[in-house]
């Protein structure tokens, strides 16, 4: 018996569980400190530890945004090239940026980096990332869906020193306030992300004190290569072919022409390769994405299906993602992106349904798809200015397991939403509804889950209104026979009149005043198999219930 | 009449504790009975009466019960119904918009109150607590006549902004009492006056769904007290380890949702306190889950909130009692990746580890301990006669070492090593990350299986000692009979510091505390007991204005609320948790907690003391620890005098309990009859 492997075996284990704990740790303390509430209750933000040359995820927590993941690999390896032309990174350095096309996602998305060295040398690189409230640009919270230059989203950063060999530059403190319609928050919002990446460092010391420098080398390489291997296994067990699907986009908030994503998934033995290349090329409006924003939705996606395969970058080594030069996917300065969500959305909705093509008792109906980013921006009665700035829920898609969950969060996001309470605490608005929206799951054997329907009344004397979605043409599909889900409606009440935007659920600068109502109704999730197959006691429920009010879809 | 007798009686999914105390003579006895699932009240007699002959003979029965908790987990409560405001029937089944698991999207939720029993009546509060709509009683009563109409047992209204003004909805409650035909009718506003809807509503829901459920049971043992002619006071253990009447939990049976396991802390905290330690952390493992909490400074560490299950949220103070899936019969397993893991699947006490022969034949963690000689397949347990040896060599061979080519033995050590890696994973959370040095820190294993990892966890964490109390399996039981009388109450306030700098604000703060506390000075003395010492405390819940969430600031002296000073105690506290303050950003009191203690008589657990001061014989057995067997000696664990000492490897085997001394580590019996057990240095 060979005990020199049991050791491996045994301290990989460990390893495996104290690195994704001590990233945990990092997510918690930025979650508890931080001063938007898109941190802090929606927990739209992200830890991470990353390799030392190439930046590849190394180890990732169990509760940061699923999207950040794939995505702070890209932003990691940007630094690594920075920092190499600096002459290397020093001890106590920290780079601070929101650059979208190397960084992914969009300007929003404030980036730490770290290196971490071990007896005078590099060892890892810990980052930490957080969705800030303001950014500077057009809109207040920076959802402008008539962008047409990454300057109307927003103000970008490039990577500055925000620390220097251990001292903190106030100047890079001032500008990343002073670029905001919230300072405080962004405040906030950054020294949390240092309580976070602090946290990090003397944790991840202690792991090395008590571990040393090269058995946790070896258990980074190890999880990795395990990554790696588990997906291999995972892919070679499902049957070769090349399963083509396509989806679309309402508009990109300027022209109202539908935008492809298409998807060819290839499975070939232990090798997948996803061929975007049939998707549009990028658009004027803020729906393209960065090429490392999609291939983290890749990411994501597949996690989602092949939930044992540990989170780390070793999970894509088997997966060879093609996207078109200057496409909707490969999105470069200066063009527009704050709207990254509802594109990857289309992204993971179709690797589901590619997969499902090969193997449907391993994938899900379609999501809601559209997170539904909208902004009140206004004056109270007293003259203050607010800005109000929300996501919204939706149905998530029937499964083999069963139906859909009503009001979920977003394939890319575990973000929870505010309560009504505390919205109508701090802003001059009343929620008039707050339900569930019957007849909104697609049909199928398992039904997709229900959207929702809010109604929001403004009380204040004047207010702007920005809204940024999708699904407003286009349904989120059911699968293996099962039917979509409704379709995304927005809809204002202006004076008693009902007014639907000509761009669906894209808009902005919507002028209302006192008693104006929002209203949204979100899509549900598309169903799974066929209606027939549904059992009569569900049916019976449904109707009972009101999920369903007459004949299935 | 009454005796001189406290009972603590702790009813567990597979074993009935008892605990019984002459609060005149400090004699004690214990006993253990078999639970009875599903008829949870005769187990109860059956325990009470192994351990007195007449009812009469006892002043007190205190009860820790897990009948809340499993039909919130078995959602075996009552038909509820659900009145509320115009708009928001859906809050319930809408959550905070989130889903069962990071990674899959599969799932979904049935909310204990069906969709067509949530009810709306036109009303509605503003933020700023005004009234927008007032409520319309006729409608009210109609609403209740149509769920009672609907066979709907117990009913909740739940109004929103009702924390910010509670008149609609306490007008609503008093119509649906006046008609509703039982008492099950609870009021959100009522039980937790705090912002958020869907907490509050959760709370609220699943309050009313027990209520039925916890009442009848209750009140069948109550009945059943009575008949014996016991004329003591009847209390249960809330899930924040003070206890309450029997009555009181009837209408806030929610309260009761962590009673077992919270009696186990406070049994601990005493114990350890006694015995010299105030820093310590209870590792409760039993055979699906391992629990812990941590007492420092003396104080058990409360929370405020928790999920029994995905969706279903309650919000009441309540000992921090954190889980993971990692219990004794915990599967090990080797994923596709080459990975050993252990858990979550677990085999549970039925059909139980490989080596109950009861139809599972997948390894357990349980299993390891016996392949590797630290059980005694000869001593009975769960019920059986005997374990199956062969049968979990197999199991571990089969799934575990064969896979990661290693021998049963190695393998079981690696099953060990890494089942004690998520436990320690689990300490490491509670303490580290809450800033508490473990160094500082001795762990309090309870449960059957806690002291077989004992050991492992002290190294792995970095713990200075382990304390196993002398009863091990009854703690929670012992726990019951010592719990002081607590009560706790939250209201929003939400008011900035700044404002304090007017003395009218300070005035009317200092009023709304006052008016609370008179009012849990009234729930205390309603309980009908005597109490030592009683004391009043009160916490801000403070933040930053614009953070969500807060840090809690103890407030030393009501009649000293002024601006600087109440921000020096944010500033202290906020500093302690994260490192850094934050200069020039206005910070704001979101709600008040009061809390009321009424301390009761305590035993002294140096009655525990072993009397004997003979060295029992000792028995030989090979046992594998490191990669090699041992020559380990088993002692009776009870038979032990005190201040003797071993060193590792030992094994103490009471009836209940097996304790690994592992080699590395001295063991020693203190005056208490506590095992202390240590690194050797």
């Amino acid at each position: 018996m060979n005990t020199s492997s049991a050791l491996d075996s045994v301290t990989l284990a460990v390893l495996q569980g104290r690195l994704e704990q001590l990233v945990d740790e990092m997510d918690a303390t930025l979650f508890r400190s931080a001063f938007n509430p898109i941190i802090a209750e929606a927990h739209d933000a992200s830890h991470g530890i990353y390799e030392k040359e190439t930046g590849a995820t190394l180890a990732q927590g169990s509760c940061g945004l699923p999207v950040f993941v794939g995505s702070m690999s890209g932003a990691v390896a940007l630094i690594i090239d920075r920092a190499a032309q600096e002459g290397g990174p020093n001890p106590g350095d920290i780079w601070v940026f929101n650059d979208p096309y190397r960084g992914g996602t969009h300007l929003n998305d404030m980036k730490l980096v770290q290196p971490y060295f071990h007896n005078g040398e590099l060892f890892c690189w810990l980052s930490s990332v957080g969705h800030y409230t303001d950014v500077g640009g057009a809109v207040p919270g920076n959802y402008n869906p008539a962008a047409t230059e990454s300057a109307q989203e927003g103000v970008l950063i490039p990577p500055m020193k925000l620390r220097d060999r251990g001292v903190l530059r106030t100047d890079v403190v001032d500008l990343i306030c002073a670029i905001s319609r919230v300072p405080t928050n962004a405040y906030g919002d950054l020294y949390g992300q240092l309580n976070a990446l602090d946290l990090g460092e003397r944790r991840f010391g202690d792991l090395l004190a008590e571990y040393t420098g090269p058995v946790v080398a070896a258990a980074f390489a190890e999880l990795t290569s395990r990554a790696d291997s588990l997906m291999r296994a995972n892919i070679a067990a499902l049957p070769d072919g090349t399963h083509s699907v396509e989806d679309y986009l309402d508009n990109d908030g300027s022209v109202d022409a539908p935008i492809t994503v298409a998807l060819d998934l290839t499975i070939d033995g232990d090798q997948l390769t996803l061929d975007f290349s049939r998707s549009a090329a990028a658009v004027a409006g803020p729906v393209n994405i960065s090429r490392s924003t999609a291939v983290a939705a890749c990411y994501v996606a597949l996690k989602h299906i092949f939930r044992d395969v540990p989170a780390n970058g070793g999970c894509l080594q088997p997966v060879d993602v093609i996207i078109a030069d200057d496409s909707l996917l490969d999105a470069t300065w200066p063009r527009p992106v704050a709207g990254y969500t509802e594109t990857i959305l289309r992204i993971m909705d179709l690797i589901f349904a590619a997969l499902a093509q090969a193997d449907p008792s391993i994938s899900n109906g379609a999501s809601y798809g559209t997170i539904n980013a909208l902004s009140i921006a206004g004056k109270r009665e007293s003259g203050e200015q607010f800005v109000m700035f929300t996501f919204y829920g939706g149905g998530l898609g029937g499964s083999p397991q069963s139906d859909g969950l009503a009001h979920g969060n977003a394939p890319l996001s575990t973000a929870t939403i505010p309560p009504v309470e505390i919205l109508e605490a701090n802003y001059p608005v009343r929620y008039t509804r707050w339900a569930l929206r019957p007849d909104s799951g697609g049909s199928g054997k398992h039904r997709g889950g229900l959207g929702a329907e809010y109604e929001i009344e403004l009380l204040a004397p004047g207010a702007e209104v920005f809204a940024f979605g999708d699904r407003g043409r286009f349904a989120p599909p059911g699968l293996a026979g099962g039917g979509p889900a409704a379709m995304n409606e927005l809809r204002f009440i202006v004076d008693g009149e009902q007014v639907t935007p000509p761009l669906t659920s894209k808009v902005v600068g919507v002028a209302l005043t006192t008693g104006d109502k929002v209203c949204i109704s979100s899509p549900g999730g598309g169903g799974y198999g066929d209606p027939n197959g549904r059992d009569s006691a569900s049916i019976a429920r449904d109707l009972r219930l009101g999920y369903v009010t007459g004949p299935t879809r | 009449m009454t005796g001189q007798r406290v009972i603590g009686i702790d009813v567990g999914g597979t074993f009935t504790d008892v605990f019984c105390i002459d609060e005149v003579t400090g004699d004690f006895s214990v006993a253990k009975v078999p639970s009875t699932r599903g008829d949870e009240a005769s187990g109860f007699m059956r325990g009470v009466s192994s351990v007195v002959s007449a009812f009469t003979q006892a002043s007190a029965v205190v009860h820790g019960t897990t009948v809340g908790t499993n039909a919130l987990l078995e959602r075996k409560g009552a038909r509820t119904g659900l009145i509320t405001t115009q708009g928001f029937a859906d809050v319930l089944e809408m959550r905070r918009r989130d889903r069962p698991n990071t990674w899959g999207l599969w799932g979904d939720f049935v909310p204990v109150v069906d969709r067509d029993l949530r009810l709306e009546v036109n009303e509605r509060v503003g933020a700023d607590g005004s009234i927008v709509t007032p409520v319309d009683v006729d409608e009210v009563v109609r609403q209740a006549h149509a769920l009672l109409d609907a066979g709907v047992e117990a009913c909740c209204v739940a109004f929103i902004n009702a924390y910010a003004n509670d008149a609609n909805e306490r007008i609503a409650v008093e119509a649906v009492r006046s008609i509703w035909p039982n008492s099950h009718v609870t009021s959100a506003v009522e039980l937790l006056p705090e912002v958020r809807e869907f907490e509050r509503t959760s709370t609220a829901a699943l309050n009313a769904y027990l209520q039925p459920v916890v009442g009848n049971y209750l009140e069948q043992l109550e009945v059943a007290l009575a008949d014996g002619s016991f004329g003591g006071s009847f209390f249960i253990v809330q899930s924040n380890g003070g206890v309450m009447t029997s009555s009181a939990a009837r209408s806030l049976p929610i309260r009761t949702a962590l009673s077992g396991p919270a009696a186990g802390v406070i049994a601990s905290a005493h114990i350890a306190g006694a015995a010299g330690f105030n820093n310590v952390i209870t590792c409760d493992m039993g055979g699906t889950s391992f629990d812990v909490a941590v007492i420092a400074g003396g104080e058990v560490v409360t929370g405020s909130q928790t999920a029994v299950d995905f969706g279903l949220v309650i919000r009441t103070p309540m000992i921090e009692i954190s889980t993971i899936g990692a219990g004794g019969g915990s599967i090990a397993w080797v994923d596709a990746g080459g990975i050993l893991r252990i858990g979550p699947e677990s085999a549970g006490s039925v059909p139980g580890p490989a080596c109950y022969a009861r139809g599972n034949d997948r390894p357990t963690v349980t299993d390891a301990h016996l392949v590797l000689g630290r059980l005694n397949a000869a001593v009975p347990i769960g019920g059986l006669e005997k374990l199956d040896l062969a049968a979990a060599r197999s199991a571990i061979f089969e799934h575990v070492g064969a896979p990661l080519n290693l021998s049963p033995e190695a393998a079981a050590e690696a099953v060990l090593k890494v089942a004690t890696s998520r436990m320690a994973g689990a300490l490491r959370i509670v303490s580290i990350e809450r800033g508490h040095d473990p160094s500082e820190f001795v762990a309090m294993p309870f449960g059957g299986a806690g002291a077989l990892h004992a050991c492992g966890l002290l190294a792995d964490v970095g713990l200075s000692a382990a304390l196993v109390p002398r009863y091990p399996g009854v703690t929670s039981a012992l726990g019951c009979t010592i719990a002081d009388a607590r009560h706790d109450v939250v209201q929003t306030c939400n008011i900035g510091v700044a404002d304090l700098s007017d003395p009218a604000q300070v005035t009317r703060l200092q009023a709304r505390l006052a008016a609370t506390e008179a009012d849990v000075r009234v729930f205390l003395s309603d309980s009908g007991l005597e109490y030592g010492e009683v004391t009043v405390q009160h916490e801000f819940d403070m933040s930053y204005v614009g953070q969500t969430h807060m840090v809690q600031v103890a407030v030393d002296d009501v009649s000293l609320l002024t601006e600087s000073r109440v921000q020096a105690l944010f500033d202290a506290q906020y500093l302690a948790t994260y490192g850094r303050v934050l200069d020039n950003i206005a910070v704001r009191i979101l709600s008040a907690r009061t809390s009321i203690v009424g301390t009761r008589p305590k035993i002294d657990p140096v009655v525990f003391a072993p009397t004997s001061s003979v060295v029992p014989e000792h028995q030989i057995r090979q046992v594998f620890f490191d990669g090699q067997w041992h020559d380990t000696p088993i002692f009776d664990r009870l038979a032990l005098p005190v201040d003797w000492s071993i060193d590792g490897p030992a094994i103490l085997e009471q009836a209940d309990a097996t304790i690994v001394v592992e080699p590395g580590f001295t063991a020693t019996v203190d005056g208490q009859g506590n095992l202390i057990i240590r690194a050797l240095t």
